[in-house]
C-alpha cells in the first residue's frame, strides 16, 4: 500500500466514524455545532498522531503481554497534554467539550489504531495513518455538526443565515442519534451500489 | 430525599446513554438480545460502582493530597483497567456461575467510557463518598435500562422488513434517537 492510499483510507474506505462506527460517544455528544465538532476532531487527531508515533517507535521495546496497558499510558499522557493546552488557550471550547476531553483516552479509534496499525508498521506509515484517520474523523464530526447546526439553529459556524429558530430537536440529544443514523445509512446505500 | 433526587435525575432525566452519550459502544454492540443486554448491564453496574468508590478514594487521599490533580486521567484509566482484571480473576476463583454470566463482558468494560465518565463526573460534581456511590449505582441502572429497552426493540426489529442500508447500526441509532426523545419527557419532574 502506498502512502497516499494509507492517508486517504481514513476519509472514505475506512472512515472511523461512518464505516467502522468507532468513537460514537464524542461524535454524538460534541457535535451540537460545526465548530465544537471540529474542535473535538482536532483534539482527537492530535492525540492519535502522538500516540501512533510514540507507539510505533516503542513497539520493539514494549513486551507483548503488557502492550495494552502500555498503549493506554501513552494515550493518556497525550490526552493530559491536550487537556492542559486546551484549558489554557481555548477555555471556552474546553468548557463546552467538558468531560469528553479526558474521555478521548477511551476513544476506541485511538487504541484500535495503536493495536491494529502503529504497533506493526514503520514510523512514517503510522504517522500518516494517524493523520488520515484523525482528519477523517474530524471531517465526519464537521459534517455531522454542520447538519445539526443548520437544521437546529439555521446557522453555520455561528453565522446565522436563516431567520427564525430552526428545529430545536436537532441540537438536543435525540437529533444527534437520528442524524448519525441517517448518515451511516446513506453511506451504506452509496457503498452497496 | 437528596439521594432520591440523585437517583431519579441520573436514571431518567440525565440518562447516561440517551442524554449524556456515554457508553454508546456497548449500547450499540451488545443490544441484539435482551439476555446479553442484561448480562452487560450487570457487569457494568458491578464495575462502575466499584471503580467509582476506588477512584474517589484515590482522588481525595492521593491526588488532592499531593496536589497532582493533572494526573487524574492517567491514574483513573489505569485503576479501572487494573480493577477490571482483578474482578475477572476474583470472580473466576469464587463464583463460577457469575463468572460465566459476566465473564465475556468484563474485558469490554475497560474501554467503556461510561465507567471513566462517571468516575470523573463524581469528582467534578463535588459529591461525597456516599453520594458518589449512589450516583454511580443510579447511572449504572440508567445504562442498564436504556440497554435493555433498546435490546427489546431490536429483537422485534429483526422480524421487520427494513431497507438493507438501514439494517444494523443505522436503525439502532434512529431507535435510540426516538428513545432519547421519549426520555426527554421526564425533564421537569425534578425541580
Amino acid at each position: 500500500m502506498n502512502q497516499l492510499q494509507n492517508f486517504t483510507k481514513g476519509f472514505f474506505k475506512e472512515n472511523p466514524l461512518l464505516i467502522l462506527v468507532l468513537g460514537c460517544c464524542p461524535a454524538l455528544a460534541t457535535t451540537s455545532s460545526a465548530f465544537n465538532g471540529l474542535g473535538m476532531g482536532i483534539a482527537t487527531t492530535f492525540v492519535l498522531l502522538g500516540s501512533n508515533t510514540v507507539i510505533s517507535l516503542l513497539s520493539d521495546v514494549i513486551p507483548d503481554k503488557v502492550r495494552i496497558p502500555a498503549f493506554i499510558i501513552v494515550i493518556a499522557s497525550f490526552v493530559t497534554i491536550v487537556d492542559l493546552v486546551m484549558q489554557a488557550y481555548v477555555p471556552e471550547l474546553y468548557e463546552t467539550l467538558g468531560i469528553f476531553i479526558p474521555l478521548i483516552v477511551v476513544n476506541c479509534i485511538i487504541l484500535g489504531r495503536a493495536e491494529a496499525f502503529a504497533s506493526k508498521n514503520s514510523l512514517l506509515s503510522s504517522f500518516i495513518d494517524g493523520l488520515g484517520m484523525g482528519l477523517g474523523f474530524t471531517m465526519a464530526l464537521g459534517i455531522l455538526g454542520s447538519i445539526r447546526e443548520i437544521a437546529g439553529s439555521g446557522a453555520l459556524f455561528g453565522y446565522k443565515f436563516i431567520n427564525g429558530d430552526g428545529i430545536l430537536v436537532f441540537i438536543l440529544a435525540p437529533g444527534a442519534f437520528i442524524v448519525l443514523g441517517y448518515m451511516i445509512a446513506l453511506i451504506n446505500r452509496l457503498r452497496k451500489t | 430525599m437528596e439521594y432520591i433526587l440523585i437517583i431519579i435525575s441520573a436514571v431518567l432525566i440525565n440518562n447516561i446513554v440517551l442524554a449524556q452519550f456515554l457508553g454508546i459502544c456497548p449500547f450499540l454492540g451488545v443490544s441484539n438480545k435482551v439476555n446479553t443486554a442484561l448480562g452487560m448491564a450487570g457487569a457494568v453496574t458491578f464495575v462502575m460502582v466499584l471503580a467509582s468508590i476506588v477512584t474517589y478514594l484515590i482522588q481525595v487521599y492521593f491526588l488532592d493530597k499531593l496536589g497532582i490533580g493533572f494526573m487524574q486521567t492517567i491514574t483513573f484509566i489505569l485503576v479501572i483497567a487494573a480493577l477490571v482484571q482483578m474482578v475477572e480473576i476474583i470472580l473466576k476463583k469464587i463464583s463460577q456461575p457469575l463468572y460465566q454470566a459476566l465473564g465475556i463482558y468484563l474485558p469490554l468494560i475497560t474501554t467503556n467510557c461510561a465507567v471513566l465518565g462517571v468516575a470523573i463526573l463524581i469528582i467534578k460534581k463535588d459529591f461525597n463518598l456516599l453520594e458518589g456511590t449512589v450516583f454511580a449505582a443510579a447511572n449504572a441502572i440508567g445504562f442498564g435500562l436504556a440497554l435493555v429497552i433498546l435490546a427489546g426493540i431490536r429483537e422485534q426489529l429483526e422480524l421487520v422488513n427494513i431497507p438493507r442500508a438501514m439494517k444494523g447500526v443505522p436503525v439502532s441509532l434512529i431507535v435510540a434517537g426516538i428513545l432519547a426523545l421519549a426520555f426527554m419527557g421526564f425533564t421537569g419532574i425534578v425541580k
